[in-house]
């Protein structure tokens, strides 16, 4: 199996690697760094779980290699709270909206609708449930994860207000 | 005094931790020289194995082991998986062994097992184990498996007829021979699989210096799982320890004890190596336990003005090859038929028939949304047929509050005739339509027909068993930081365990909820469990975390009162500090006090006093307890292509007294949610052969954002006399009547067209089709 190099950053550290070329980044992410933030649910691109920000686009992590991430920056769930560790908003709106259960599709929610929320400020509830319609949750039947996201929203507005 | 944690919507200990990526699930765990597994599964749905080369795996590329029966220790080698559920005599259903002995009987059944330094090399090795099959028929189809000349499903049984159950009361006879009308309907109905977003994993380790075996489970029974692992290694259970980590959704088909769980410690002790096996989603969907399809045919003899006086059904019930939670499923659908109903006579027989499908245990709900299905479509096709308003058909045959405690002649799972204790189902169902606006619908649903729009409304009510036995436990104990510690064998996959346990003991001791640290799903923190099924786990194992803190807080008012030579009466405990009413109010935090509560070297204790403040507690349920509830749901159908939008749903829910209104509705949306899949989209389909045609999630749809709208959730609490918290469970409730009330909504929708609906999952190719028959394309405008 032939092995890489690979460059980037996560969460804006900087990370040089030599990989075999077939890892996936989700893999690379969980096992390679260490990082198990970014979940996996299904290999095949349909449930959301391993969605990551690469260069602040969403992608899904098990549908990419890390090799095709060279050179590039990328945001896992584990960048999201502050430096001092406090919850972002949307963090602390899925909390405080019962926005999830088991957890495990969480992340790949988290990062969908980290994008989301920083292109569309006023968001409707029926404009949240299509962002995350590629995003499986089966446990919370999705209500508390558009009541955290459209809190997010507006809490968001009114600190940059 | 703190303010009380019983009925708030506390927010979830569990979340930061989750929020952040922090959780650590099965997967996450990394062990120092850790080797990764590969199964090489059946690719046939039935054959005989005859031989397994494994010589050029074992020489491949970073390969620790390949293993197949023989290899394993013990045992393993020849007995299947202990039952957890005895089964009734002549019940011909089994579980299957560690790995396939000679045989496999459904496509996915684990054969062998490759070892190997990553996982990615143990998967290409996998390739290499050459297994020589002799292919023999199968069957799929649970009716055609009990035909006279239909294959056996496993060679060394006869037929696939694997069990009868019979259930009933009264004279169903002269029922049907005096009714007024009789109406009969033949369902065919699906669920499928528990589909956790997280798959299952198992990691084990040995430590050398201890001799502790620690296996990490994806599982919903950690104690369970324990006690299967110790007969199968034949190892004593207090040397291995048993850890459900954060689990990323159960649902049922984490419940039972898996082959996997086994192999992977079998095989970390053959290498003295820790060994780690991910499931990913095309195996789960290959080899992780469903819910197969039940075919019933159901009969109601109601009288003139639409009372039931007689219900006679049969179902045939697919098993699958192996049912690893035993033969629970028949008895649970004739319990939950006659639901919230008067029901004067009753008879239900069940066939379980075997099919070489991959194994089958109870999926969230149990099988309880079949038989809700079936009893209120029934009764949707009296209203049609007489003419009445379906709310009042129901309302006639429920069963009133007044006539609480109410017992059926029907025995269930714990050997007691069926009582419920608690509940208000006419004023369940009253605050659902209220909430659904019921009253006003035929002049919506008129206007939208004027529109050209087709607007439906479904009702449907359930009772569901719950809280089921033998036991749950819970320990509490202060330590010395004044942190109270807490463990129970109850495990979370998402429910919130931890919290609402906190929220009882919090109140329960008189300390703050932050201070209170729950473990759950270790067997390694508490000797005796079972785990999470049947909604059980706020009904006992909160029960037991009740009664443990009043345990412990009445150690620290005994010591407490004696450190400061006052009358117990005079303490009293708040915000984790013990404190006397009277005097300069003397005063001792939790840490203090778990200092004292050690004594002294050389020092004697009080008479009766015991050292620690700590209590063990275990709740032993007397009986079932029932939830129940009315879901209605309205839904538009677009009769050129079957799509169905469900426009709005409302739920009357009465699980007893509510813990954390937060936890439960979440609960219930989550519930209705994988209701709404059942009802409309999730399907594993097998071709004749066994062959499973649906294993992503591409093909097996899952509900997304866009197909469940938010709940509009009604509590209704009535205290359950049977445990001390008045709980009655709210784990599954939301995932029952939700295909009934959907179905029936779409139903309604189309009733010009007069087609009428009896499955689930109701597919738009099925709309159509049913459309296309009933001649409703000539009458709708062309496009
Ligand atoms: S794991 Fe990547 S989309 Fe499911
Ligand atoms: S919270 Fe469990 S899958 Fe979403």
């Amino acid at each position: 199996m032939s092995e890489h190099a690979v460059t980037l950053t996560v969460n804006g550290v900087a990370h040089a690697r030599t990989i075999e070329g077939r890892v996936n980044l989700a893999d690379f992410l969980r096992h390679t760094l260490g990082l198990t933030g970014t979940h996996v649910g299904c290999e095949h691109g349909v449930c959301g779980a391993c969605t990551v920000l690469v260069d602040g686009r969403s992608v899904r992590a098990c549908l990419m290699f890390a090799v095709q991430a060279d050179g590039r920056a990328v945001t896992t769930v584990e960048g999201l709270a502050a430096a001092d560790g406090g919850l972002d908003p949307l963090q602390a709106a899925f909390r405080e909206h019962h926005g999830l259960q088991c957890g495990f599709c969480t992340p790949g929610m988290l990062m969908t609708l980290t994008e989301f929320l920083r292109e569309n400020k006023t968001p409707s509830a029926a404009q949240v449930r299509e962002a995350i319609g590629g995003n499986l949750c089966r446990c919370t039947g999705y209500a508390g994860i558009i009541a955290a996201a459209l809190a997010a929203a507006r809490r968001i507005a009114a600190d940059g207000a | 005094m703190g303010t009380r944690q019983f009925g708030a919507r506390v927010r979830r200990s569990e979340d930061a931790d989750l929020l952040r990526g922090r959780g650590r699930y099965v997967d996450d765990i990394h062990l120092p020289s850790m080797l990764h597994a590969y199964f090489v599964r059946s690719p046939h749905a039935h054959a005989l194995m005859k031989g397994v080369d494994m010589a050029a795996a074992r020489a491949a590329q970073g390969v620790a082991a390949v293993l197949a029966i023989e290899d394993l220790p013990g045992a393993m080698r020849s007995a299947r998986i202990p039952t957890v559920i005895a089964l009734d005599d002549g019940v011909a259903l089994r579980t299957q062994h560690c790995l396939a002995r000679g045989e496999v009987n459904h496509v996915g059944q684990p054969v062998a097992v490759v070892i190997a330094r990553t996982a990615a090399l143990a998967e290409d090795a996998a390739a290499h184990v050459a297994v020589d099959y002799d292919v023999l028929a199968a069957v799929s189809d649970a009716r055609a498996a009990l035909a006279h000349d239909a294959p056996p499903v496993h060679c060394d049984l006869s037929g696939n007829l694997a069990a009868l159950v019979a259930n009933g009361y009264g004279d169903v006879e002269a029922a049907f021979a005096g009714a007024a009308h009789v109406f009969s309907d033949a369902f065919w109905m699906h669920r499928g699989g528990g589909m956790a977003m997280e798959t299952r994993a198992v990691v084990a380790h040995e430590d050398g210096a201890s001799g502790m075996l620690t296996v990490w489970s994806s599982t919903q029974t950690p104690h369970l799982g324990q006690r299967i692992l110790a007969e199968l290694l034949a190892r004593g259970s207090d040397t291995i320890r048993a850890i459900a980590p954060h689990v990323g959704g159960g649902f049922g088909p984490k419940a039972p004890f898996y082959p996997e769980e086994a192999v992977i410690p079998a095989a970390a002790l053959l290498l003295g190596q820790p060994v780690k096996w991910t499931e990913d989603r095309h195996e789960h969907f290959l080899s992780a336990a469903q819910e197969h399809d039940q075919y019933w045919t159901l009969a109601i003899a109601v009288d003139q003005s639409g009372r039931i006086l007689g219900l006679r059904g049969e179902m045939i019930l697919d098993a699958g090859a192996f049912a690893p939670w035993g033969n629970v499923m028949p008895n649970i659908a004739a319990v939950t038929l006659p639901g919230p109903y008067v029901v004067p006579a009753y008879g239900f027989a069940v066939k379980v028939a075997l099919t070489n499908k991959v194994a089958t245990v109870p999926v969230r709900g149990a099988g309880r949304p079949q038989a809700v299905f079936a009893m209120e479509r029934m009764l949707d096709r009296v209203a049609r047929e007489l003419s009445i308003d379906r709310a009042e058909v129901r309302r006639r045959n429920l069963i009133a509050a007044e006539a609480m405690p109410y017992t059926r002649p029907l025995v269930f799972r714990d050997a007691k005739p069926i009582t419920y204790q608690s509940g208000d189902f006419p004023r369940a169902m009253h605050m659902a339509l209220a909430s659904a606006r019921y009253d006003g619908f035929k002049d919506r649903q008129a206007r939208a027909r004027a529109g050209g729009r087709h607007i439906g409304i479904g009702i449907a009510n359930y009772v569901e068993a719950t809280g089921l036995g033998p036991f749950e436990g819970v320990s509490v104990r202060v330590l010395n930081t004044g942190k109270v510690a807490v463990a129970t064998g109850a495990a979370d996959q998402g429910q919130g365990v931890r919290t609402t346990l906190a929220q009882v003991i919090a109140d329960a001791i008189g300390c703050r909820i932050e201070d209170i640290e729950v473990r759950v799903g270790d067997t390694g923190a508490i000797a005796q469990g079972v785990g999470a099924f049947a909604s059980r786990q706020a009904i006992i194992a909160g029960s037991a975390a009740l009664m443990a803190g009043e345990a412990v807080r009445r150690q620290i008012v005994a010591l407490a009162a004696r450190a400061f030579a006052v009358e117990e009466a005079e303490i009293e405990v708040a915000d984790g500090v013990a404190s006397a009413r009277g005097g300069n109010r003397p005063a001792l935090s939790f840490a203090a006090l778990a200092r004292l509560a050690q004594g002294e070297p050389g020092a004697a204790f009080a008479a009766g006093q015991m050292p620690g403040l700590e209590h063990v507690a275990y709740f032993a349920p007397a009986q079932a307890s029932f939830c129940n509830g009315t879901h209605v749901a309205e839904v538009e159908v677009d009769a050129l292509t079957g799509a169905v939008r469900v426009l709005d749903y409302c739920v009357g829910h009465d699980s007893g007294r509510v813990i954390n209104p937060m936890i439960v509705e979440g609960q219930v949306q989550g519930g209705v949610a994988h209701g709404i899949g059942n009802a409309l989209l999730e399907w594993m389909r097998y071709d004749e052969t066994g062959q499973p045609l649906t294993t992503t999630f591409a093909d097996y749809l899952l509900p997304t954002a866009t197909d469940v709208p938010t709940c509009r959730i009604a509590h209704i609490e009535t205290p359950n006399p049977l445990n001390p918290l008045g709980v009655t469970g709210a784990g599954e409730g939301g995932a029952i009547p939700a295909p009934a009330a959907i179905v029936a909504a779409i139903e309604d929708a189309l009733s010009p067209y007069g087609v009428r609906f009896c499955e689930m999952p109701l597919t738009p190719e099925r709309i159509v089709a049913a459309l296309r028959e009933a001649g409703a394309y000539a009458r709708l405008a062309p496009i």
